[in-house]
């Protein structure tokens, strides 16, 4: 297993939001801006890490039978950590992911990696698998909090892109934006997909 | 009277209004995963009910009885987290136990709750929303019966779109994301409703 391998699954492979369909929650509620996907992604790629990390070192001393329990407080204890230091040192930020930030705990992403990956490899491996993971969730609550900031407000990173006659579609920034974005970059991938599919048959 | 008042907008709110699903997205897994089914969507809807007005309560206690007196607030998260988890293995056993039928049918979906992001959801909400005990009795069980409102409705839906021609690379996820949208803006409609 190279680590190069293990890295990229997670961030093109196995994107968790493109192709495993793992964690809407966050993915639809917090990508009103980019900047907010950027948060969110940084957010779970430390907690991701630090626990595919710590659950790894533990994995042969967690009975079986009480392991789901014992990953939840692990996963838990790194999240209350995230909590306290976006507060701290980023508090407009805290305020506006607010409730989303203690969800992380039931992100299914971070639970589904620990029992799937972390509690049957090594230390390192997890831990890079935890990045990568992270960073595939990062990239992808960034690209659609981008095309919904663009068409929402006009603006990109909070940078004005269109000038003052733009129309804001205010749609995208709402609720029912994110399910529809959502939507059709599922729909485009799968498109993207089925013509590469369609391709290796030719070339067969 | 006013509380009455309070009452009334706090069930209107978390039905409509700021449906769990439709505008705070609290609860998408289950929403996407369980919603294939008609009578499966109910079933879930009934159990989620019934964890989250009990995880409203027992959190709210444990808010106000334990952690406020020992200032260890900031450990709210894993408190809840695991009030939470041990209270869905608990409801489990009881349910085994008392009703074997219901257990049938709802055995599946209890421990899907766990990580279900509404129970999370409501129980951090009704501590910042500072709303007594009652009320938090009466938002846990508002959010879970908007919960059960869209699942339900949703699943109905998606039983038809099964049987619709769809263009191939929207089936799946990416129409039922599509369609969920659509639902949102109905649900967007309800917004007005309180001044």
């Amino acid at each position: 297993m190279k680590v190069k391998d293990v890295l990229l699954n997670g961030i093109i492979k196995e994107n968790p939001t493109f192709r495993l369909v793992l964690g809407m929650c966050p993915t639809l509620a917090v990508t009103t801006a980019a900047v907010n996907g950027v948060a969110m992604g940084l957010a779970v790629i430390f907690v991701l890490a630090s626990s595919n990390l710590v659950i790894s070192l533990l994995r042969n001393f967690i009975p079986n039978k009480v392991r789901i329990p014992a990953y939840v407080v692990i996963i838990a204890a790194f999240v209350t950590i995230v909590g306290m230091l976006m507060e701290a040192f980023v508090p407009q930020l805290y305020k506006a992911l607010g409730l989303f930030i203690p969800l992380i705990v039931v992100n299914c992403i971070i639970l589904a990696r620990a029992e799937s990956f972390a509690s049957k490899y090594n230390p390192f491996y997890s831990l890079i698998d935890g990045i990568g993971m992270g960073i595939g969730f990062t990239v992808a609550l960034t690209i659609l909090g981008a095309i919904r900031e663009l068409l929402g407000a006009g603006t990109i990173f909070g940078v004005s892109l269109f000038g003052q006659g733009f129309e804001p579609a205010i749609i995208m920034i709402l609720p029912p934006g994110a399910f529809i974005t959502l939507g059709l970059i599922l729909a485009l991938l799968n498109k993207l997909d089925q013509k590469r599919q369609q391709k290796q048959i030719k070339q067969a | 009277m006013a509380y009455l008042g309070k009452i009334f907008i706090i069930l209107l709110s978390s039905i409509l209004i700021n449906n769990f699903i439709m505008s705070r997205f609290l609860g998408i897994c289950p929403f996407l995963g369980v919603s294939k089914r008609v009578s499966t969507a109910v079933g879930m809807g009934a159990a989620v009910t019934f964890v989250m007005a009990m995880a409203s309560v027992i959190t709210y206690l444990a808010h106000y009885f334990i952690l406020v007196p020992l200032e260890m607030e900031y450990m709210q998260t894993l408190a809840f987290i695991l009030i939470i988890a041990a209270l869905v293995q608990f409801v489990e056993m009881v349910i085994q136990k008392m009703s074997p039928s219901l257990y049938q049918a709802l055995g599946v979906y209890l421990p899907l709750i766990t990580t279900n992001c509404a129970v999370l959801g409501v129980a951090i909400l009704n501590i910042d929303e500072g709303y007594d005990l009652f009320l938090t009795l009466i938002n846990g069980i508002a959010g879970a019966l908007g919960f059960t409102l869209a699942i339900v409705l949703f699943a109905g839906i998606r039983e038809r779109l099964e049987m619709s021609d769809i263009p191939e690379p929207f089936k799946g996820f990416p129409i039922a994301m599509i369609t969920a949208g659509l639902m949102s803006v109905a649900f967007l409609g309800f917004q007005g409703l309180i001044k």
